[in-house]
């Protein structure tokens, strides 16, 4: 019986942010407290459903089963996604809940638009078939624009716009691919077409579309474009879920496809060397670009593109020693959730004490947050990968891969890239140690909001101590293949 | 099965045809007929690609995809029509902002 509520668990956790997302639409007055009992629920839910969990399981949803009714499943690397959204989505629904306290006109579009979104997430990490993977994603980019553009200033729209045909154009590549592999194999089912694929050029060609389409809204490196403008110019609490779930979420996907349906291909080194070399790329050019910045938030978004470009190293690394070296990805991927969350956060408490972001003037705002500065500055030194810290433990996964691999180049772009996150974040921290007189009328920032971020910034040191964790929780149906047990 | 080829060679036309003229044209109207064009040169695809047996009965789940493909479609562009009126109304242009206008 017992076992029995707990396989409700996958479907709970697409409904509640669904049921929270109708309500708070209807129940307009009362949004932010709907909102942040579902940001509650689904947290318990998915804390209660990872330590339930032993091995993959799957739902088949109103009982139609695989070839025709909508399968739902979850494995070690679902459940890791998962616990990443409930996390950062509970710090972000308790941000929100303060961040738009007085401005209820925004609230209210906030609320149904960011719970729409995180069903469509819940959603994405638990599909099955690559079809519910397409809608999904649809549903994902949409909510994210709409959210992005909440704003309403002419840089959020222009950003939201471009955001907007961006995503859609990888949603068309990716469809296009999934006709293809219909076609050519009669199923949409990751698994059936897992066992099935082989090297024809049918499939050849659905995979170079989809990951197209994938590396477009992941914004690797050179169609990163579109996303600095999007993500910095968005309201904080929607940066943070911007740039810490929803570029995370078409990276899954491009996980799970290569994985398990293009994995028989072996697709030549080539391949994988070019993803390594565009993510490599991605991690020297976002760093030096957000080094050139003058605006915190837009700093935040050119590192969040440099970060990505080090999940893109697991391509190579994983072609040459196996799957396992996706684990540092993913613990990479999983820090910087937790670090790039909490650092929108405190960007967004800084501007909502000083009314600006400009990292020049910065030095009167931050001595007097020093709350919201430790935040920063504890997310920093997960994004740098110092010990100890989350970024530490994926960084030094990775670089044991590459030297096992014995791929040094990549070596080298890592310790660069953390040397030049060191640069840029130490414009920010910086100002703590200078004086500066402390003048202008300067709003407060209610402590709600500068524990959030501090209390999500704190998760990656957490990450960093308790390591074992979730990677056991990862190792659950070893999706990532039977070298990743240990 | 010659006519279901026709079909998606069409539907692959299409779609290279509103992938050019996304990247080329700058007006936002054009860029969004542009999408539409594509996605319905994908839907004559999985339409066409449907007809797997020759002179059997169509293959239903592409055509169920087909319609689940046009409502997120529908609802993709009118958010994005109400996106471009918003910009148009607050910028006056009804192109995108270039890259260092921020």
């Amino acid at each position: 019986m017992a076992a029995e509520a707990f396989s409700l668990l996958p479907v709970l956790l697409i409904f509640l942010p669904l049921i929270g997302a109708l309500l708070s639409f209807v129940f307009r007055r009362q949004a932010a407290w709907l909102g942040i009992a579902t940001a509650v629920a689904i947290f318990v839910s998915a804390v209660v459903l990872a330590f339930s969990l032993d091995q993959s399981q799957r739902y088949a949803v109103g009982g139609w089963g695989a070839p025709l009714g909508i399968d739902l499943l979850v494995d070690g690397l679902s459940l890791i996604m998962l616990l990443m959204t409930a996390t950062v989505g509970l710090g972000v629904s308790l941000y929100a809940g303060s961040y738009f306290h007085g401005k209820p006109q925004l609230a209210r579009a906030f609320w149904p638009l960011w719970l729409g979104l995180w069903t469509a997430l819940n959603g994405l990490f638990l599909s099955a078939d690559i079809f519910n993977l397409y809608v999904t994603l649809e549903l994902l980019g949409l909510s994210a624009v709409a959210l992005a553009a909440l704003g309403g200033s002419a840089a959020a729209l222009g950003g939201a716009m471009r955001y907007l045909l961006v995503s859609l154009l990888g949603s068309l590549l990716f469809l296009l691919g999934v006709a293809l592999l219909y076609h050519a194999y009669g199923s949409v089912d990751i698994a059936i077409l897992g066992e099935q694929a082989s090297a024809q050029p049918v499939t050849v060609a659905a995979l170079v579309l989809m990951t197209s389409g994938l590396i477009l809204k992941t914004a690797l490196f050179p169609f990163h474009f579109w996303l600095p403008p999007a993500h910095a110019s968005a309201s904080s609490p929607v940066s943070a879920v911007l740039s810490a779930l929803v570029i995370k979420a078409s990276f899954y996907i491009l996980l799970r496809l290569w994985l398990e349906i293009f994995e028989p291909l072996t697709p030549g080194q080539g391949v994988t060397q070019l993803l390594g070399l565009l993510g490599g790329l991605a991690v020297i050019w976002g760093s030096l670009q957000a080094l050139r910045q003058t605006r915190l938030k837009l700093l935040i978004a050119y590192s969040t593109v440099a970060q990505l470009g080090y999940l893109f190293l697991g391509f190579p690394l994983a072609a040459a020693v196996g799957p396992g070296a996706w684990q540092a990805v993913i613990y990479l991927a999983l820090s910087h959730a937790l670090a790039k969350a909490a650092m929108f956060m405190a960007a967004g408490n800084i501007m909502r004490f000083g009314g600006h972001d400009r990292i020049a003037d910065l030095d009167r705002v931050v001595q007097r947050l020093p709350l919201s500065l430790a935040a920063f500055a504890i997310a920093g030194v997960s994004i740098m990968g110092l010990p100890p810290s989350g970024g530490f433990i994926g960084k030094w996964l990775l670089l044991q891969a590459a030297i096992e691999a014995g791929q040094w180049w990549w070596v080298l772009v890592i310790l660069l890239g953390g040397m030049l996150a060191a640069a840029y974040l130490f414009k920010v921290i910086g100002f703590a140690f200078t004086r500066a007189p402390v003048s202008h009328n300067a709003s407060a920032v209610p402590p709600l909001m500068e524990w959030t971020a501090l209390l999500l910034a704190l998760g990656t040191v957490l990450l960093g101590l308790l390591a074992s964790v979730p990677l056991a929780w990862l190792a659950i149906g070893s999706p990532l293949g039977t070298g990743a047990g240990g | 099965m010659s006519v279901a080829l026709m079909y998606a060679v069409t539907g692959l036309g299409l779609f290279c045809l509103g992938f050019y003229a996304l990247i080329v044209q700058a007006h936002l109207l054009r860029k969004i007929l542009a999408l539409n064009i594509m996605g319905s040169g994908v839907f004559l695809l999985l339409t066409a690609l449907a007809r797997r047996a020759p002179g059997g009965l169509p293959d239903p789940v592409p055509q169920a995809m087909v319609i689940t493909g046009i409502v997120v479609a529908v609802a993709a562009t009118a958010l994005a029509l109400v996106l471009m009126r918003r910009l148009v109304e607050t910028t006056g242009q009804p192109r995108l902002p270039g890259p260092d206008s921020e």
